[in-house]
């Protein structure tokens, strides 16, 4: 069987990010494009698909590079509690002009 | 860490809701669990298009015709999803094809019954696909994560089928006398193997399928909700239900029914079914007439090498 895996991403509507959709079997890309099409494209749901040789993807998913047990808060907006701070300073302000 | 501590941590981390890619590390128990589920599921699907099938060539309009086909193509588009899924666990397709046709494993009751009228497409676009949609619903939340995905796409669309199915039992529901018996007649062939469906209660203690949850939810409670739902939308149109034990049990909080026919049940999916030798017959000498087919594909494949 000379058949390969290709990933098949898809973008739902113009200027959306391409999405892993599945995979598919085909000999070919030209092939993996028509069955892509037909599983992931009949029902006028994607703009665009792409397929890729499942080979051609190189993971990482090593949690010591990803998930360092490390604080990374100051790295997100989410890491900086202003609320506090900000009605202070706005005290402050008031109270000296 | 050896092997069996390593399997002991999976299953605690699946157990607790953690996910499992393909190319994941999992103990062969697991790999062999979820290939047996998902290998079911897809015979299921590309087996379940047979009856349906039938009645594409009878369908009674033209838009009819393109919903049936329709339909049709997406079930067989299930079954091919799906063996992609079960093939990275590692057994290839044709195997899975060659065991099907060799009765070596199953697919679901279901669709081992003859149809009889076209009734019988609506109350099994309707009532078969709805009574899958509520177990694959929880299969959203397979551990085995490449399942699960699928399951998404798949339910998006099996939507579409129960709403094809329920307007062909509307039509007919709102049609002559004669119409309206042929939804009854149906439904009464129906209603056994849709309540056989889930398969017989199972100790969720002792239900590996549950424990690893490659499924979420156990059998019975998938045909409690089935009933739930459905019910209330079967009795709405005027149809009876042919189980006179069939009531919901306040006290209990839960569908009392007839006990279902196991023996039935495993007769059937062991390929003694009233069309079981048949369709597999259908497949195949379909797959023998459609040979040239991937020859052709894989000679272009090769002379392109
Ligand atoms: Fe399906
Ligand atoms: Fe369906």
């Amino acid at each position: 069987m000379t058949d390969s895996v290709w990933e098949v991403f898809r973008q739902e509507d113009e200027g959306d990010a391409m999405t892993h959709a599945g995979s598919v079997r085909a000999p070919d890309a030209e092939l993996a494009l028509h069955y892509a099409r037909e599983f992931y494209g009949r029902r006028q749901e994607s703009t665009r698909l792409w397929v890729v040789p499942r080979e051609a993807i190189n993971e990482l998913d090593d949690p010591d590079w990803l998930k360092p047990p490390f604080d990374r808060s100051y790295k997100r907006p989410g890491g900086y509690l202003i609320k506090h701070k900000l009605e202070a300073a706005k005290a402050r302000a008031e109270e000296s002009p | 860490m050896d092997d069996s501590e390593r399997a002991d941590s999976f299953y605690a981390r699946v157990a607790a809701g953690g996910k499992v890619e393909a190319d994941d590390w999992m103990p062969d128990p697991y790999r062999a669990a979820i290939l047996k589920f998902v290998e079911m599921h897809a015979n299921s699907e590309l087996m379940g298009v047979l009856p349906e099938r039938e009645w594409i060539l009878r369908a009674p309009t033209l838009r009819r015709k393109l919903a049936l086909t329709s339909k049709v193509q997406d079930e067989v588009g299930h079954a091919q999803l799906l063996y992609r899924v079960a093939e990275d666990l590692g057994k290839p397709r044709e195997q899975m094809l060659q065991d099907l046709l060799d009765g070596k494993t199953k697919f679901h009751n279901v669709f081992h019954y003859p149809t009889e009228s076209w009734a019988d497409v609506g109350i099994i676009a309707w009532l078969v696909d709805a009574a899958a949609i509520v177990s694959q619903q929880a299969l959203r939340d397979s551990s085995y994560a490449p399942y699960a995905r699928t399951m998404k796409k798949i339910c998006w669309e099996e939507s579409v089928h129960i709403m094809h199915g329920r307007d062909v039992v509307l039509t007919l529901m709102n049609g002559t006398d004669r119409q309206r018996a042929l939804v009854q007649n149906a439904l009464d062939r129906w209603w056994g193997p849709l309540m056989q469906m889930h398969g017989p209660p199972t100790d969720p203690a002792r239900d590996k399928d549950l424990l690893w949850r490659i499924k979420s939810k156990g059998n019975e409670q998938l045909r409690q909700e089935f009933l739930s739902i459905y019910v209330p939308r079967i009795r709405e149109l005027g149809l009876r239900i042919p189980d006179p034990e069939l009531r919901y049990d306040d006290g209990a909080g839960r569908w009392h029914y007839s006990e279902p026919d196991w023996d039935e049940l495993r007769s059937v999916v062991t390929g003694h079914g009233p069309r079981s030798q048949e369709r597999l017959e259908f497949r195949r000498v379909n797959r023998a007439l459609t040979q040239w087919v991937r020859d052709a594909i894989i000679g272009r494949a090769a002379a392109a090498a």
